[in-house]
C-alpha cells in the first residue's frame, strides 16, 4: 500500500536532503518524489509517494514536521486528489508503423513532440495506470528510451487552497501554530 | 612564498562592522553563555583569535567527544544550552558522539564548528568534512554558514532551536572566510523566525477531558516518568499530581531523581533492569498515564505484550513520539507541565489502597532477594558500593554515571531525592560519557559534590579528560566500579552466549598510580567496610579524588528483561548460597 503526500518546505540548499535522509534513517521507501517551486517566491512543494500503510502515513507526517525547514504536510492519500505523472517516451518508428503508433497516441491524448526518420518522441501525462498502459501497447513497437516526472498531486475543491495560502504566509508572518490549530478546541479548564 | 604571506593577516576592521568570529562571541555572550567547552584548530582559530575579548570562559578539553559531553552534563546540571566548539573535519567528526548523546537524550546543544574557506568546499580540502551531512540525522538541526552576515541569524536561531520545544543539539558549522569577513551585526534584526517550526503544541480539551476520565475512573493506575518532566522543571507540578491522586510512580532511567526517591508513592525504576515490582506492577496496571517519556524498548521489553490491559494516556511535547512504538488511548501533546498544571484541577482524589496493597505485596517478595540484604561474606559487591556512596553522601550527591553495570546499579541503589542529580545516558549509552560529563556539570553547579561513577572500561575511554579537570581546579569524585571486565558484556556472555568471555576481560593500568600523575589523590577501596570511609576522605580531601573500588567480576545486573521477552519475565537474582 502507498500513501501521497503533498509537502510545503523552504526552498532553501539541503532540505530535499534533510527530507529524502529522514526517510532513509526511519527506513521508509520512497516510491516517488518530485520537487519544484510553488506560485509562492521561497516555497517549494513536493509530492510523496511512499510505500507505506495509515499507521505509517501517521509517523512519516508526524517526523516530516520534526524538520525545521518543512512548513505543512498534507497526507492526501485519501483525500479526493488529481494525480499526474509526466512521461516522455522515444519510440522506434518506420514508414511502416508510424501511423499506427499516431493513432495510439491519439487514443492515449498524448502527443508527437519529435519525429525523426526512425523514431517518434511522444509527450504524455495522466495517471500512472495510463503512462504504463501506454508503454505496454509501444513495447511492441521498441521504445529506445523513457523518462517519467513521478507523481504530482493536488487536492481537489478549494478546500486546501487557504492552507497553501497559509504555508506562504508563515514565511512571512510570525511563527505559525500547528497547522490543525483551526480545527481544534481551545483548552480551557476542567474543574467547571 | 615570502615570508610575509606566511603570517596570517589580522582582520580587516572596518568601522562600525564586527568580524564574523567577533560576531559568534557576541551572540553567545548575548545568550547568556558563561562557559565554552571546546578544541581549537585551523578553521576555527579566527574564533578563538576573537575570544579574549569576551566575558566567556573557555575550557579546553581533551577530545573533542569530551568537549561535546562537557557540554551535555552542563545543559543537564543547569538546564541552559550546553556549548561546544571545534575545528573542520577531525574535530568536527570527533563530536559526533555527543551530538548523538544528546540527540538520543533531548539535551539543549549548541555546536560550533569552523570549516575549510568557502572557495575550498567540496574540492577535498586539508581538513574538510562534510559535517552538515554527517550531522543531518544526529541533530535537531544544523546550518552551513559561508557568510558574515548569516553568523548572527544562525546562531540565534540555533539557540532557540535547541532549548524550545523538545530540546536537542544544533551544530553551526561556519567557514573559515566568514569568521573573517566583517560585516555590521544587528542582534535585534536577527531574531529568529524558522516558519515551519512549531513548538508550542497544545493539547485539544476533548482528549483532557478523556484523559481525566481515565485517570479518575482508574482501579490500577500507574503514572510513568520520563526525562520530559526534568527538561520541563515540571517535578513539583508531578507530585502534586500524584499526591492528588494516591497514583504511585514508576520512572525510566532519565526520569530518576524527577520524583522524589524516598517518598512513598515512589516505585522506581521500570524497564529491562528495573525492580521486579515495578515491571509488575505496569504490567498489571489498568491505567498508565506516561509523562515525558517515549517508550523506548529498554522500558517496555516486548510491544505486543507491554502492559496488555492498561489504557494509555501519554502527555508528551513531540507529536512524532506519540503512537510511535506503543499506540496509546489518548495523546496529549504539549509542553508536560503545562499539561499536568491544566489536568490537576479536573482529577478527583481516590482511593488507591488495594492497588498499593498488591504492589507492596509485590515489592516484599523481591526484597527477599536483595543483594543489600545478603550477609556480609567478605565479597565487595558493585551494589554495596554504590548504597555506600548514598548512604555516606547522604543522598544528596550530583551522580554522573556512565554506561553498563554500574550505571545499572547506580540507578537501582543510588536513591535520587531531586531533579538533576543524576546525570545519565540513557538513549546512545556511549561509554566514556561519565567524566566528561561530571566536569561539565562541576562548573553549572559549582556547589554540587559531583560524583562521577564510571566503570573500568568507560573510564578508560576518556580518562584523558582528568587533565581537563585537573586544569580547571575542579574538585569532581571519581568512584572507579573496577571489576577487571568489561561487565554489561560479559553479562550477556553470560546469560546468551553460553559464558564464553571473549574480548571482555581487561588489563588495567593501576588507575591509583595513574590518579597521582595527574596530582590526583587515589584511594583503592578492596573490602566493603572501607568504603564509607573512602568517600568520607573524599568529601574531607580539598581537591579531586579518584576512588578504584575493586568489586566481584562475577555479577550480573538483576532483575533482567531479556532483549524481545515480555516486562515481567524477568531473569531474577539467584540467592546469596548460589553464589557460593
Amino acid at each position: 500500500m502507498s500513501s501521497t503526500f503533498v509537502v510545503y518546505v523552504e526552498d532553501k540548499p539541503g532540505v530535499l536532503n534533510r527530507v529524502a535522509s529522514l526517510f532513509r534513517r526511519r527506513a521508509f521507501n520512497i516510491e516517488s518524489l518530485t520537487v519544484g517551486h510553488t506560485d509562492t517566491p521561497g516555497v517549494s512543494r513536493m509530492t510523496i509517494v511512499v510505500g507505506t500503510d495509515r499507521d505509517g502515513a501517521r509517523k512519516v507526517e508526524a517526523h516530516l514536521y520534526q524538520l525545521v525547514n518543512v512548513l505543512r504536510v498534507d497526507d492526501v492519500t485519501s483525500t479526493p486528489a488529481v494525480y499526474r505523472d509526466l512521461a516522455m517516451i522515444k519510440v522506434q518508428a518506420t514508414p511502416d508503423t508510424r501511423s499506427s503508433i499516431m493513432q495510439l497516441v491519439d487514443v492515449y491524448r498524448a502527443r508527437i513532440v519529435d519525429v525523426a526518420t526512425d523514431s517518434l518522441m511522444i509527450e504524455v501525462t495522466g495517471t500512472e495506470d495510463k503512462i504504463d498502459s501506454l508503454l505496454d501497447v509501444l513495447r511492441p513497437y521498441g521504445v529506445i528510451e523513457a523518462v517519467r516526472t513521478g507523481r504530482v498531486a493536488m487536492a481537489r475543491g478549494g478546500a486546501r487552497t487557504p492552507r497553501v495560502r497559509r504555508a506562504s504566509a508563515a514565511l512571512r508572518g510570525p511563527i505559525p501554530r500547528l497547522p490543525s490549530d483551526a480545527d481544534r478546541d481551545t483548552p480551557v479548564p476542567l474543574s467547571a | 612564498m615570502s615570508r610575509r604571506s606566511t603570517r596570517a593577516a589580522r582582520p580587516q576592521r572596518v568601522p562600525g562592522t564586527l568580524t564574523g568570529a567577533q560576531i559568534v562571541w557576541e551572540c553567545l555572550a548575548r545568550e547568556r553563555v558563561t562557559h565554552v567547552f571546546g578544541y581549537p584548530g585551523g578553521a576555527i582559530l579566527p574564533v578563538y583569535d576573537a575570544m579574549p575579548a569576551y566575558p566567556v570562559h573557555h575550557v579546553l578539553a581533551r577530545h573533542e567527544q569530551g568537549a561535546v559531553h562537557m557540554a551535555d552534563g552542563y545543559a543537564r546540571a543547569s538546564g541552559s544550552v550546553g556549548v561546544a566548539m571545534a575545528t573542520s573535519g577531525p574535530g568536527a567528526t570527533n563530536m559526533v558522539t555527543g551530538i548523538a548523546t544528546a540527540m538520543m537524550d533531548s539535551s539543549p546543544l549548541v555546536c560550533i564548528t569552523g570549516q575549510v574557506s568557502s572557495g575550498l568546499i567540496g574540492s577535498d580540502a586539508f581538513q574538510e568534512t562534510d559535517i552538515t551531512g554527517v550531522t543531518l540525522p544526529i541533530t535537531k538541526h544544523n546550518y552551513l554558514v559561508t557568510e558574515a552576515d548569516e553568523i548572527a541569524p544562525a546562531m540565534r536561531e540555533a539557540f532557540y532551536i535547541a532549548r524550545s520545544g523538545r530540546p536537542g543539539p544544533v551544530l553551526v558549522d561556519m567557514t573559515k572566510d566568514a569568521q573573517q569577513a566583517a560585516c555590521p551585526f544587528d542582534w535585534d534584526a536577527a531574531e529568529p523566525k524558522p516558519p515551519g517550526y512549531r513548538p508550542d503544541h497544545r493539547p485539544r480539551a476533548a482528549q483532557l477531558r478523556h484523559a481525566l476520565e481515565l485517570i479518575n475512573g482508574a482501579a490500577r493506575p500507574v503514572i510513568l516518568v520520563g526525562h520530559g518532566v526534568v527538561l520541563a522543571n515540571a517535578e513539583g507540578l508531578v507530585k502534586t499530581l500524584a499526591e492528588r491522586t494516591t497514583i504511585p510512580v514508576a520512572m525510566t532511567l532519565l526520569g530518576i531523581g524527577a520524583f522524589p526517591g524516598s517518598h512513598p508513592l515512589n516505585l522506581g525504576m521500570m524497564g529491562m533492569h528495573g525492580e521486579a515490582w515495578v515491571n509488575e506492577a505496569v504490567q498489571q496496571a489498568d491505567v498508565l498515564v506516561a509523562l515525558g517519556m517515549r517508550f523506548d524498548d529498554r522500558v517496555t521489553g516486548a510491544l505486543n505484550t507491554f502492559a496488555p490491559n492498561a489504557r494509555k494516556i501519554h502527555v508528551e511535547i513531540d507529536p512524532a513520539e506519540v503512537n510511535k512504538n506503543v499506540a496509546v488511548d489518548v495523546g496529549l501533546i504539549g509542553d508536560v507541565g503545562e499539561v499536568v498544571e491544566t489536568l490537576l484541577p479536573g482529577v478527583a482524589p481516590n482511593d488507591h489502597s488495594a492497588w498499593l496493597a498488591r504492589i507492596d505485596d509485590l515489592r516484599r517478595h523481591a526484597t527477599a532477594r536483595s543483594i543489600l540484604n545478603f550477609t556480609d561474606d567478605g565479597r565487595l559487591y558493585a551494589a554495596h558500593a554504590i548504597h555506600d556512596l548514598w548512604q555516606a553522601t547522604r543522598g544528596r550527591a550530583l551522580v554522573v554515571t556512565d554506561v553498563g553495570q554500574h550505571q545499572m546499579w547506580e540507578a537501582q541503589y543510588y536513591r535520587h531525592e531531586s531533579a538533576r542529580s543524576l546525570i545519565t545516558s540513557g538513549g546512545l549509552g556511549p561509554m566514556g560519557f561519565a567524566l566528561p560529563a561530571a566536569i561539565g556539570a562541576k562548573l553549572a553547579r559549582p556547589d554540587a559534590d559531583v560524583w562521577a561513577v564510571v566503570g573500568d572500561g568507560g573510564f578508560q575511554m576518556t580518562m584523558a579528560e582528568l587533565g581537563t579537570m585537573v586544569q580547571e581546579g575542579l574538585k569532581v569524585s571519581i568512584a572507579i566500579i573496577n571489576n577487571g571486565c568489561l561487565g554489561m558484556v560479559r553479562q550477556l556472555q553470560e546469560f546468551f552466549y553460553g559464558a564464553r568471555y571473549h574480548a571482555t576481560p581487561l588489563v588495567n593500568p593501576d588507575f591509583v598510580t595513574l590518579a597521582g600523575a595527574y596530582g590526583i589523590r587515589g584511594i583503592r577501596v578492596t573490602e566493603r567496610s572501607a568504603v564509607i570511609p573512602a568517600v568520607e576522605a573524599a568529601a574531607a580531601h580539598d581537591g579531586p579524588i579518584l576512588l578504584d573500588i575493586r568489586v566481584e567480576t562475577d555479577d550480573a545486573v538483576y532483575p533482567m528483561v531479556a532483549a524481545g521477552a515480555g516486562l515481567d519475565q524477568m531473569i531474577r537474582r539467584p540467592a546469596q548460597e548460589a553464589l557460593r
